[in-house]
C-alpha cells in the first residue's frame, strides 16, 4: 500500500514539475543569454523526478503490461527532455527539430509523405519484399528434393550475409530506370537469400517421430510436406519474412538515394537533408519507423494464427 | 553441424558446379543485354556481320548493360596492378578507406553494445525502461537515420573518417546488445548460486561467469554487426559527395554510366564483406581455442 502511495506520488510530483518547467521556459530564441539558473535547476529537478518514476514503476511486479507501462514512460519522458532541451538551449533547427515540430511537419505535409509512403512502401518495398520472399520459398521447396544442389546453393546463400548487396543499388536504377522497379528489384535481390536459407532449414525441422508416421501412412511426398514439414518450417518462414521486412525497407530507401522521381521516402530523407529541413527528414523517418513496426506487429500476429502449435508461442 | 558429416570433396564439387552455372548464365545474360547497344554501336556502322562477330562485340563492349565476368576481372586487375596503392584509382585504396571506418566503428559500437548490455543486465529499471527500445529499434529501417547524423555531424564540425564511423557503430550496436543481454543472462541459476557461496563481488561474477558465458552469444552478433557496419560505412559515404571509399566509387560510377566500375566496384565490396567477417571469425576461433587451452 505505502509503495503504491510513493508511486503515484513520484509520478504526481513528476509531472507537475515538467508541466510547470515548460510553462516557466520562454519560446526558443527570446533570449541571447542562455538558459536561465532557475531554469536549469528546474531541469535537474524534474530529472531526479523523471528518473525515479522510471525506477518506481520499473521496480513493480505482477501483471505483463507493467513492463510496457515502464517502456512507454521512458519514451514519453526522452520526448519531453528532447523537446524542453532543445526550447531551452536554443539548438538550432537544421541541428536537432523538437519533436513538436517533427509533428507539426507531419500534419502539414501529410500529403507528401503520404505519396512518398505510396510510392516507396506500396509499390517498391511490397512488391519486391512479396517477390523476393515468395521466390525463396519457391526455390527452397523445389531444390528440396536435390541435395546436390541444397549442398551448391546453401553455401553461397550463406555467403550472401556478409555481402552489401545493396550495393546493386546503381545497377538495378541503370537497368530498370529510376521508377519502383528498380527499387523492387533492390528488395528482391535482398530478402531472396534469408528466404530461402531459413525454407531449406524449415523443411529440416520436422521430427524424426513425425515423419516416420506420415510413412507408416504411406502418405505421398507432396502429403508429407503440406501436412507435415510445410506447417513444421512455418516459425522459420515467419522469421525470415520479419528480417526481410526490415530488409526490404531499407534496400528501398537507401536505393532511392541513388536516383529516384520526386518522390519517396528515401528520396525525400536525402533531398530535405541537403536542404536542411531537418524537421521534414525527421517526419519521413517516422513513417519509415512506424510502417516497420506495424509491418512487424502484423507479421506477429499473422504466425499467432499459423503457427500456434509452436511452443514459442503457446507458452505466452 | 550436418556439413562436418559430408566429405570434403562433396561440399566442393556442387558449389563449384552452381558457380559455374552462374558464371554461363552471366555470359548468356550479358549477350542478351548487350545484344541492341552491341548492333547499334558497334556492327552496324560496318555492315553485316556474323553470329560469332556479334558475341565477341557483345562480350566486349566499352560500356556495356551487362559487363562479362572476364571484363569485370580485367578491370579489377587493371586497377590494382597498374596504379600505387594511395591512387585514388586502385580500388585497394577505396577498400581501405571503407574498411577503416568499418572498423573504428565496429570497435566503438561493439564496445558500446557490451557496456549497455552490462548496464541493462545489472540495472532492473533499463532493463524494463531501454531494452524494449533496442528490441523494437530492430524492426525499424535505422539506416535511413544516416544523413540526419552526417548533417548533424557536418555541422559540429566533424567530417572525413568520424561520421561514417558514428554511423557503422550505431547500426553495430543494435545486435550486439542483444546478444550480449541473452547471453549475460545465460549462466545457471545453480552456477549463480556457486559464485554466490564463494562470496565473489558482482565485478567478479561478471568477468568469471557471465562474460565467459556469453562469449558464444557474443561472436555470432559480431558477425551480423560488421556485415551492417560494412552497409553503414558505404551508404555514409553516398551523400556527402565523399571523394573516396567503396560508396562513393559505386555513386561516381552510377553518374558517369561507367558499368564496369561500378561492377568492380561491387564485387570489391563483396570481397571486403568476406574479408572482415571471415576476420571477425578468424578472432572468435582464436578466443576459443586459447580458452579451452587455458
Amino acid at each position: 500500500m505505502g509503495r503504491q502511495f510513493a508511486l503515484w506520488l513520484t509520478l504526481l510530483a513528476a509531472g507537475i514539475a515538467a508541466a510547470a518547467l515548460a510553462q516557466a521556459v520562454p519560446p526558443a530564441g527570446s533570449s541571447d543569454v542562455g538558459p536561465a539558473t532557475a531554469h536549469l535547476l528546474g531541469l535537474a529537478v524534474v530529472v531526479v523526478l523523471a528518473a525515479r518514476s522510471v525506477q518506481r514503476v520499473a521496480a513493480l511486479d505482477g501483471r505483463r503490461w507493467y513492463g510496457t507501462a515502464t517502456a512507454a514512460l521512458f519514451g514519453l519522458w526522452v520526448l519531453y527532455f528532447w523537446q524542453i532541451g532543445v526550447t531551452m538551449f536554443d539548438v538550432p533547427r537544421v541541428l536537432l527539430p523538437a519533436p513538436a515540430l517533427i509533428g507539426q511537419m507531419l500534419i502539414d505535409r501529410w500529403d507528401t509523405l503520404a505519396g512518398d509512403f505510396v510510392q516507396t512502401v506500396l509499390k517498391a518495398v511490397l512488391v519486391g519484399w512479396a517477390l523476393g520472399s515468395g521466390l525463396g520459398f519457391a526455390v527452397g521447396v523445389a531444390i528440396d528434393r536435390a541435395p546436390f544442389l541444397q549442398r551448391g546453393l546453401l553455401p553461397l546463400a550463406n555467403l550472401t550475409s556478409t555481402v552489401p548487396l545493396v550495393a546493386v543499388a546503381p545497377i538495378m536504377v541503370m537497368w530498370f530506370g529510376f521508377e519502383w522497379p528498380s527499387k523492387a528489384a533492390v528488395v528482391v535481390l535482398m530478402t531472396f537469400f534469408p528466404m530461402l536459407v531459413s525454407t531449406l532449414a524449415g523443411l529440416q525441422a520436422a521430427g524424426r517421430l513425425e515423419l516416420e508416421l506420415m510413412h507408416s501412412y504411406a502418405a505421398s511426398y507432396p502429403r508429407t510436406l503440406l501436412d507435415l514439414r510445410l506447417p513444421a518450417a512455418m516459425p522459420f518462414i515467419f522469421n525470415a519474412l520479419k528480417v526481410n521486412a526490415t530488409l526490404a525497407l531499407i534496400g528501398a530507401i537507401v536505393a532511392e538515394f541513388f536516383g529516384s522521381p520526386t518522390v519517396g521516402l528515401g528520396f525525400r530523407i536525402s533531398t530535405e537533408a541537403a536542404r536542411m529541413n531537418m524537421a521534414l527528414v525527421w517526419g519521413a523517418i517516422v513513417v519509415a519507423a512506424v510502417t516497420g513496426s506495424v509491418a512487424y506487429a502484423v507479421l506477429v500476429q499473422l504466425e499467432r494464427r499459423v503457427a500456434f502449435w509452436h511452443p514459442s508461442i503457446r507458452s505466452k | 553441424m550436418r556439413s562436418k558429416a559430408i566429405p570434403l570433396r562433396e561440399r566442393v564439387l556442387p558449389v563449384a558446379l552452381v558457380l559455374a552455372a552462374t558464371l554461363l548464365l552471366w555470359y548468356v545474360g550479358a549477350v542478351g543485354l548487350n545484344r541492341a547497344g552491341a548492333v547499334e554501336r558497334v556492327l552496324a556502322p560496318q555492315g553485316a556481320y556474323s553470329t560469332g562477330q556479334l558475341i565477341t562485340a557483345t562480350l566486349n563492349m566499352e560500356r556495356p548493360v551487362l559487363p562479362a565476368p572476364h571484363q569485370v576481372v580485367a578491370d579489377l586487375y587493371r586497377s590494382l596492378v597498374d596504379w600505387p596503392l594511395d591512387s585514388p584509382r586502385n580500388l585497394l585504396y577505396h577498400a581501405a578507406v571503407t574498411a577503416q571506418s568499418t572498423l573504428v566503428g565496429f570497435v566503438l559500437g561493439t564496445l558500446l553494445g557490451i557496456v549497455l548490455a552490462a548496464a541493462i543486465v545489472h540495472s532492473r529499471t533499463l532493463d524494463r525502461a531501454l531494452l524494449p527500445w533496442i528490441v523494437a529499434s530492430q524492426t525499424v529501417p535505422v539506416l535511413a537515420i544516416a544523413p540526419i547524423v552526417l548533417v548533424i555531424l557536418g555541422s559540429l564540425g566533424f567530417s572525413g573518417l568520424a561520421p561514417k564511423a558514428a554511423i557503422a557503430m550505431y547500426l553495430c550496436f543494435f545486435p550486439v546488445t542483444v546478444a550480449m543481454v541473452a547471453g549475460l543472462r545465460a549462466p545457471q541459476r545453480i552456477e549463480t548460486e556457486l559464485m554466490h557461496t564463494y562470496a565473489a563481488s558482482r565485478l567478479q561474477a561478471f568477468w568469471l561467469l557471465r562474460m565467459p558465458s556469453a562469449l558464444p552469444f557474443l561472436f555470432p552478433s559480431l558477425r551480423v554487426a560488421i556485415a551492417a557496419g560494412l552497409v553503414g560505412a558505404m551508404v555514409a559515404e553516398l551523400p556527402t559527395g565523399a571523394q573516396a571509399g567503396l560508396g562513393a566509387k559505386l555513386l561516381t560510377g552510377s553518374y558517369y554510366g561507367n558499368t564496369v566500375g561500378i561492377w568492380s566496384a561491387l564485387v570489391m565490396s563483396a570481397l571486403l564483406g568476406l574479408a572482415l567477417t571471415a576476420a571477425v571469425a578468424g578472432v572468435e576461433r582464436w578466443v576459443l581455442q586459447t580458452r579451452q587451452a587455458a
